[in-house]
């Protein structure tokens, strides 16, 4: 009983803190890309700054606008939220966590996207419908990367459960493997798409025809702005505490630690976060932004990887 | 073998199979010289590393061979042809990136499936080993003939030598005059490439090897 308080416990910390920190790692990572291209860069809180002028702000919205437009934003901020409520952050001891696994995950995701899509075809602006083809086009190619990473990862650990994957790493019985390697960047290239990053598109305008998460949200305002907003931090979080969760489970407590493991989990969580959001504005101030066309190679590729990384389980030791 | 020795020699030679599938991603001649480079470094890393858990140290220096000839001759040499044709910047119209990439994973998946009955009772080590080396020495042949540009050609002839290397570094007790006669026998046909490519643009003012096949006489 007491375990079972301690999980629900964990897991409204756990909602929380996502929900807190999603703006801070977005700030930070632009933070540290404008520091990379000497300018002074806004102050890291500057999105928490952002996201409660949006709320106060009133809601403009087009003459055609249906109710799915006005409720998109509440379905799709939900979905994500849930999603990085079930991600493991800094204990692996979740009240949700034998419920949910990650092709629920992928699952959450997904319907995220389909609400975010349709929202911006609602208007029926050109700009809105490019952006939703050229959103499902890509989600095309990284879902099914995202799945076979899934099924490489639940054919090693014999779960799609991330709590007991976190365990499982953590217990160092699995080796240097092949397969893990090529997960790993397999997901890394569909966290890259995905967060609409430089290569695939470029988070910091709305000023460029090859736009795509920009293009979809262009017509949202005030509070719905912000939860659209909102949504796509918690996504970057999301998938950055997916890939710690994965392929770095260090210092995450476990069901039965107490309070002291807990608060070195969370010290170690943002410890990845900060070098997580450091690492992806590095790379994204490298490498240019590629063409539309090229992003068909660039997430077949990240398929590809997934792939091989499952055949090369038969060929391994031991599965 | 200890699992530790097992796993990295698993990952370096999983590195060199997945410069084989850089070279089929890259469509510019420098990134392609970069990637191959890259590839000879893995290979050489991984000759190193056999050395070093089969304590055989004749397989250094195949390591060292490979490092001298194929991670720096080699890329200068082919750079300075590349340069001096003044085809740096060609993007080549080859088969489309993503059939290619379809293509090679199933050249590995045919070479898993190939490998694994033959070798049941082989250890894990050898049986991946050469699973490996089978993949990266298709996806060379896929390279050459699915490029219309000779000089990405003789690229893929260069890893497909690489796959044979990997393939006799992992087999324990090959002897060293076996790799010495691969290593060299490809330097001779590398300067003989040297010499053919510079003759090719003399005579046809172009390296595309679909252009040159119209002087075949065949189509009149």
């Amino acid at each position: 009983m007491k375990a079972l308080l301690l999980s629900v416990l964990w897991q409204v910390v756990q909602m929380a803190l996502v929900l807190a920190l999603a703006p801070l790692l977005t700030g930070w990572v632009r933070w540290v890309k404008s520091r990379l291209q000497a300018r002074c860069g806004a102050s890291p809180l500057q999105p928490y700054r952002d996201i409660l002028r949006l709320l106060r702000k009133d809601v403009v919205l087009a003459h055609n606008a249906s109710w799915l437009f006005r409720a998109s934003p509440y379905m799709i901020f939900t979905a994500i939220w849930v999603a990085a409520g079930l991600v493991p952050a800094f204990t692996s001891h979740l009240a949700l966590a034998p419920s949910a696994d990650l092709i629920a995950l992928v699952a959450l995701l997904g319907s995220a996207r389909f609400f975010l899509a349709l929202a911006g075809m609602d208007v029926g602006t050109s700009f809105g419908g490019i952006g939703s083809s050229r959103e499902m086009m890509i989600a095309a190619f990284a879902e099914p990367a995202m799945m076979m990473m899934v099924f490489s990862v639940a054919i090693l650990v014999g779960t799609t459960s991330l709590a007991e994957i976190a365990d499982f790493m953590v217990s160092g019985t699995v080796g240097l493997r092949v397969s893990l390697a090529l997960a790993l960047m397999a997901l890394v290239m569909v966290a890259i798409a995905e967060n609409a990053r430089i290569p695939i598109d470029n988070p910091s305008t709305h000023l460029e025809l090859t736009m795509v998460h920009e293009a979809m949200v262009l017509e949202y305002s005030g509070r719905h702005l912000a939860l659209v907003e909102g949504a796509a931090m918690l996504k970057l979080l999301l998938y950055m505490a997916l890939i710690a969760c994965i392929f770095a489970p260090w210092g995450m407590a476990h069901p039965g630690d107490g309070l002291g493991p807990a608060l070195w989990g969370l010290v170690t969580f943002a410890g990845k976060m900060a070098l997580g959001g450091a690492a992806l504005a590095v790379f994204e101030t490298s490498i240019a932004k590629m063409r539309v066309f090229r992003v068909g190679d660039f997430l077949g590729g990240a398929l590809l990887l997934a792939t091989l990384g499952a055949i090369f389980l038969f060929v391994s030791r031991g599965v | 073998m200890s699992n530790l020795a097992y796993d990295a020699a698993h990952l370096l030679g999983a590195l060199v199979l997945m410069m084989s599938f850089a070279l089929l991603y890259q469509r510019r001649l420098s990134a392609l010289l970069n990637a191959f480079t890259l590839q000879a470094v893995a290979l050489a890393a991984a000759a190193a590393w056999q050395g070093y858990a089969q304590h055989s140290h004749h397989l250094f220096i195949t390591a060292v061979l490979t490092l001298v000839l194929k991670a720096v001759v080699m890329p200068v040499a082919l750079r300075r042809i590349v340069v001096k044709l003044n085809i740096e910047r060609t993007i080549e119209p080859a088969l489309s990136i993503g059939l290619t990439m379809v293509a090679g994973v199933s050249l590995v998946t045919l070479s898993i499936l190939l490998v694994m009955p033959v070798t049941e009772d082989a250890t894990a080590l050898t049986r991946e080993d050469l699973a490996l080396s089978l993949s990266v020495v298709l996806l060379g042949l896929l390279m050459m003939i699915s490029r219309r540009n000779a000089v990405s050609q003789v690229v893929g002839f260069m890893s497909i030598e690489n796959g044979l290397i990997l393939a006799a570094i992992g087999v324990a007790g090959m002897p060293m005059i076996v790799e010495m006669s691969i290593a060299f026998s490809v330097m001779v046909a590398f300067i003989v490439f040297g010499i053919f490519l510079f003759h090719i643009r003399e005579r046809f003012d172009t390296l595309d090897v679909q252009k040159i096949e119209s002087f075949r006489g065949e189509s009149q």
